[in-house]
């Protein structure tokens, strides 16, 4: 067995133990969204596969520098971490540039952030380091809720401001599942469910036209074929032609006919289905399943709460990409703007998923350190 | 290490693991959803996928028009019916086209080049099954279009020449770019798109093009259109204006009939190209719809070329319109004047060359304007020898002869004007006195095209300015004309005097009861014309034959009768038009050349616009020159 100490590994060891076939299936990954962006160019590199590629190479060599870094740091710092995010989406609603009708971008000059996407990361660091303080009786206490509550509810209560209603959704989500994981009980989850029923129409009142919008059309996307329902039904008239093998690299007509908005983008996962098949789709999506069973095993194995509750809450999140990106094209979510995670052409969201595999690699090389309660060894 | 933490490890795990196989279920959930749709639903999605496309389609451009100096249409375009076909919306293209077959018959090389074209295409790229569909056919199409899947019928255009053989040489054809005019243009791609091939539809393509448009359409399975969503009109081409009088060149083609040669016409002013006939011709209309092989064949080795602009590219012996040369290079280095005369006995001796006169009993003593007017060759064999090849072929030169004058159309050939230098260089052996004496009567090495000899006269006769010929006036854009802006020539810097004795002698070739084309003159009051004949040997006649008698020249075979030459201007007292006359093999100069330059001649002066329609703006037409000539 490996030393069953608290020391914590050195450089060295951290580099050899590094989860390099994880490094890998990410890679390989992001490989398979290079070819679909050069195809979404009708062959080409530019405009995005090129510049994909660059950004990627950052986002490894970024998450790398996260996975190395010690465990502890990002412990004691996550709350500072969290705080510094949510003053950035704060700063959007003061200062952000107009996209897509709707403000998510801050301009930093060599990039443009978006601290809502950031924001999913910080909101599970925060919840992390909340709970690991808990013993499971503990943390399931009313009283000691209500700080968890406040901190996934603010960043919620800023994005739908702006609005972004997909955002909103996958934090609530992967927040509700921190607090599963944590020790919240079941009966609290019922309380949470009731009263977001009853809340429903209310919030009604409080959605944008656009919005509104989506979910009719989501919810009867054949009554309108040119018009709001555009998009899902020529997602899925363009899946469904692809049949079982699938059209072949470059050929698929309607994304290359550009019948499919956004094809580099939230459709991207289409295009792969429609030039690829259900063979390519249903290979991508056990890719996929490959890497989310790689955080939860790492998960598994941590010997601190913190790691098991970060670990497995990236992993968490990851999964709400893929599964809300691919729901969405296939008309079984209303169309919210979540992008295919390492896929779709992207700065942010690419560089957000880099960082957080980053984190449940440091996880990994950290998982059998003991953490006391203030981040210290135990 | 205590048991509260293995308690929250345990109560982590135990959650995780059910959270996991949520997760689990739900992406096999995606699974299940993509296996409704990609292989349950396919089919119907498939369907969907053609029936509700979206298409970009690429307008094609009209066509420029083509116009004469007078604004008819001598190019214009027409609707051009095709079936298309489109391979994704056909599941059994074969079968498709041999039900089509059944409508329009299709033959096996037709089959086979278009299964061809369908494999190298993408699938959504219609390919041109037939074109130039006569409406009957387009009506039984429209009906069987059920049975016809993928197949489409469009409306095009194609070119089409109304004058069809008249003009076919000046304007060129159309024809379907080949692989190597590919430029990645998408235009040149659009089934049935035609480019310039030849003639001024090659020489001015770019501009008669125009820019391709686009139209976004949605189209059903069948490829129907049912709708345009958006559409963005290209620029249609230019319209170019000739130089050219269709009417004249009708006339001219018509009175060439059914000889084999050509015909210039020219504004001396200008070096505007009024006429410019060859013959046999071609028709290119035949060119658009695309030649068989037999029929091409049949034009590429027809032994009167009718392909080739004769015209332009005709490289002839000049005969004895070559002597207006020879006369001012003599005149202008002074080695004989108006008033020198020599005597013809019917030939003279050089050597131990024998050189005949073609007047066998000799014309006694001739000067300069008697040897023009009766073409005497012993007159041009002694002043040859006098001035020598050197200063002859420079006068040539500054004539324009032996050199390409840059007409806008392409094919033009330069001739030949010989040097002692071009002898020594090319041919590897010194130049002989003998054939300076040839070269004085335009034989032997020298050759001319009918476009340079036109050319030559019309510098002759506007006092020495050396224009140059062209056929296309302007590119024209939407009614608004760009003005050719002509050259500013600087004269050619002969004695205004000895041009004058020239087109005095040349005046006498028709006005003087001796001249050699006296039976051709202009009879019409009002108009006249002067020139020169010219009969070019094209065989060598041997002293045997010449003792037994010189054979006539129609006991030959045509290929061996001399080549008939007339050059010439009009009218005599105010020079306008130039006009030059090949008819190969056949026969003098004079009886068969000069009446067909008098007859074109006479319906130029007659169609004179300033005659035709005094005071008005016609196209093409410049004013009188007011600085006159």
């Amino acid at each position: 067995m490996a030393q069953f100490g608290t020391a914590a590994p050195t450089f060295r060891q951290k580099l050899l133990r590094l989860n390099w076939e994880l490094v890998l299936l990410i890679v390989l990954t992001a490989s398979i969204g290079f070819a679909m962006l050069y195809s979404a160019a009708n062959g080409s590199f530019d405009p995005w596969a090129s510049r994909q590629i660059s950004r990627f190479a950052v986002g490894v060599a970024l998450m790398l520098m996260v996975a190395l870094v010690d465990i502890r740091l990002w412990l004691r710092g996550s709350y500072f971490i969290y705080g510094a995010c949510l003053m950035l989406l704060a700063a959007v609603e003061l200062k952000g540039s107009i996209g897509m009708g709707a403000q998510r971008w801050l301009d930093l000059g060599f990039f443009q952030l978006q601290p809502s996407e950031v924001m999913k990361i910080t909101v599970i660091l925060a919840l992390a380091r909340y709970f690991h303080g808990f013993d499971v009786d503990e943390a399931g206490r009313l009283r000691n809720l209500w700080i968890p509550v406040l901190i996934v509810v603010a960043p919620i209560a800023l994005v739908l401001r702006q609005p972004d209603l997909g955002t909103a959704m996958v934090v609530a989500m992967v927040g509700g599942s921190m607090f599963w994981l944590g020790g919240a009980r079941l009966w609290q989850f019922g309380v949470v469910a009731a009263g977001v029923a009853a809340a429903v129409p209310v919030a009604w009142q409080f959605l944008h036209t656009y919005q509104k919008q989506r979910i009719f059309t989501f919810l009867n996307p054949e009554n309108d074929p040119l018009g709001s329902g555009y998009h899902i039904l020529q997602s899925k008239i363009a899946l469904g032609s692809g049949g079982l093998f699938g059209k072949g690299f470059l050929e698929g007509t309607q994304s290359h006919l550009n019948f499919l908005p956004e094809k580099q983008t939230d459709f991207i996962f289409t295009m792969l289905a429609e030039e690829f098949g259900l063979i390519g789709g249903v290979g991508l999506i056990a890719l996929y399943g490959l890497l989310i069973a790689y955080g939860v095993f790492i998960a598994f194995r941590c010997r601190s709460q913190f790691a098991r509750l970060l670990a497995m809450g990236l992993s968490v999140n990851f999964f709400l990409y893929v599964f809300i990106n691919i729901a969405m094209v296939m008309g079984i979510l209303p169309v919210v703007g979540v992008p295919l995670p390492l896929i779709s052409y992207g700065g942010t969201a690419m560089l957000t998923v880099l960082i957080g595999f980053g984190l449940i690699m440091s996880c990994w090389l950290h998982r059998d350190m003991f953490i006391n309660r203030r981040g210290g060894l135990a | 290490m205590n048991s509260r933490d293995s308690d929250r490890q345990r109560f982590f795990t135990r959650r995780a693991a059910l959270l996991a196989g949520g997760q689990l279920g739900l992406l096999t959930a995606l699974v299940g959803r993509m296996y409704y749709l990609q292989v349950v639903e396919s089919e119907r999605y498939q369907t969907l996928a053609e029936e509700n496309r979206i298409n970009m389609r690429l307008l094609s451009p009209s066509r420029g028009r083509i116009l004469d100096r007078f604004g008819v249409p001598v190019a214009v375009n027409q609707q051009n019916y095709r079936v298309l076909i489109k391979s994704e919306n056909t599941p059994d293209v074969p079968a498709v086209l041999d039900r089509l077959a059944m409508i329009i018959s299709i033959d096996a090389d037709e089959k086979a080049r278009i299964l061809k074209e369908i494999r190298r295409k993408k699938k959504f790229v219609p390919v041109t099954v037939r074109e130039f569909l006569e409406w009957e056919d387009v009506a039984r199409l429209e009906v069987n279009a059920p049975d016809l899947p993928g197949v489409t019928i469009d409306v095009g255009e194609r070119r089409f020449y109304p004058n069809g053989f008249a003009a076919a040489h000046i304007l060129g054809y159309v024809g379907a770019p080949r692989r190597e005019d590919l430029t990645g243009d998408p235009l040149l791609e659009l089934p049935g798109f035609r480019i310039g091939r030849s003639g001024i539809e090659r020489a001015f393509d770019k501009p008669l093009r125009g820019s391709a448009g686009a139209s976004q359409l949605e189209v059903n399975a069948v490829g129907r259109v049912i709708r345009e969503l958006d559409r963005q009109e290209g620029d249609s081409g230019r319209d170019v204006v000739l130089t050219m009088d269709m009417e004249l060149q009708r006339t001219s083609m018509r009175r060439l009939g059914e000889e084999s040669g050509a015909i210039v016409v020219m504004d001396v002013e200008t070096g505007g190209v009024i006429v410019q006939a060859s013959t046999p011709s071609f028709d290119p209309n035949a060119f658009t719809e695309g030649l068989s092989n037999a029929q091409w064949r049949s034009l590429a080795d027809n032994e009167r070329a009718p392909l080739r602009n004769k015209a332009i590219a005709g490289e002839y012996a000049p005969g004895s319109t070559f002597k207006m040369i020879v006369a001012l290079a003599a005149l202008e280095e002074g080695v004989v004047s108006a008033q020198s005369s020599f005597f013809c006995p019917g030939h003279i001796e050089v050597g131990d060359g024998k050189f005949h006169c073609w007047r066998r009993q000799g014309h006694g003593h001739v000067d300069l304007s008697r040897g023009i007017a009766e073409s005497c060759d012993v007159y041009f064999y002694e002043i040859a020898r006098k001035v020598g090849i050197d200063k002859i072929s420079k006068m040539a030169m500054r004539f324009g002869l032996g050199e390409d004058l840059g007409l806008d159309v392409p094919g033009e050939r330069s001739g030949l004007i010989p040097t002692k230098a071009w002898k020594r260089a090319v041919i590897g052996q010194p130049w002989v006195l003998g054939e300076t004496l040839v070269a004085g009567i335009g034989q032997g090495f020298v050759l001319t095209t009918p476009l340079q000899l036109a050319t030559m006269t019309a510098r002759m006769v506007n006092g020495g300015n050396p224009v140059l010929p062209h056929l296309a006036r302007d590119v024209v854009t939407r009614g608004e004309m760009a003005e050719r802006q002509d050259k500013d020539f600087t004269p050619i810097g002969v004695n205004p005097r000895h041009l004058k004795l020239v087109m005095d002698a040349m005046t006498k070739v028709t006005q003087d009861p001796s001249g050699t084309a006296f039976a051709a003159r202009i009879r019409q009051p009002g108009m006249s014309m002067a020139g020169k004949t010219g009969t070019a040997q094209v065989r060598r006649i041997s002293q045997r034959e010449r003792d037994d008698g010189v054979i006539k020249n129609w006991d030959l075979d045509w290929k061996y009768r001399d080549h008939a030459l007339f050059v010439g201007y009009g009218p005599i007292e105010k020079p306008r038009y130039a006009i030059s006359v090949v008819v190969e093999h056949g026969g003098g100069g004079s009886s068969v050349a000069a009446p067909i330059a008098r007859d074109v001649m006479t319906a130029t002066l007659d169609r004179d616009p300033a005659r035709l329609a005094p005071g008005a703006d016609v196209a093409g037409l410049r004013g009188p020159n007011p600085q006159g000539s």
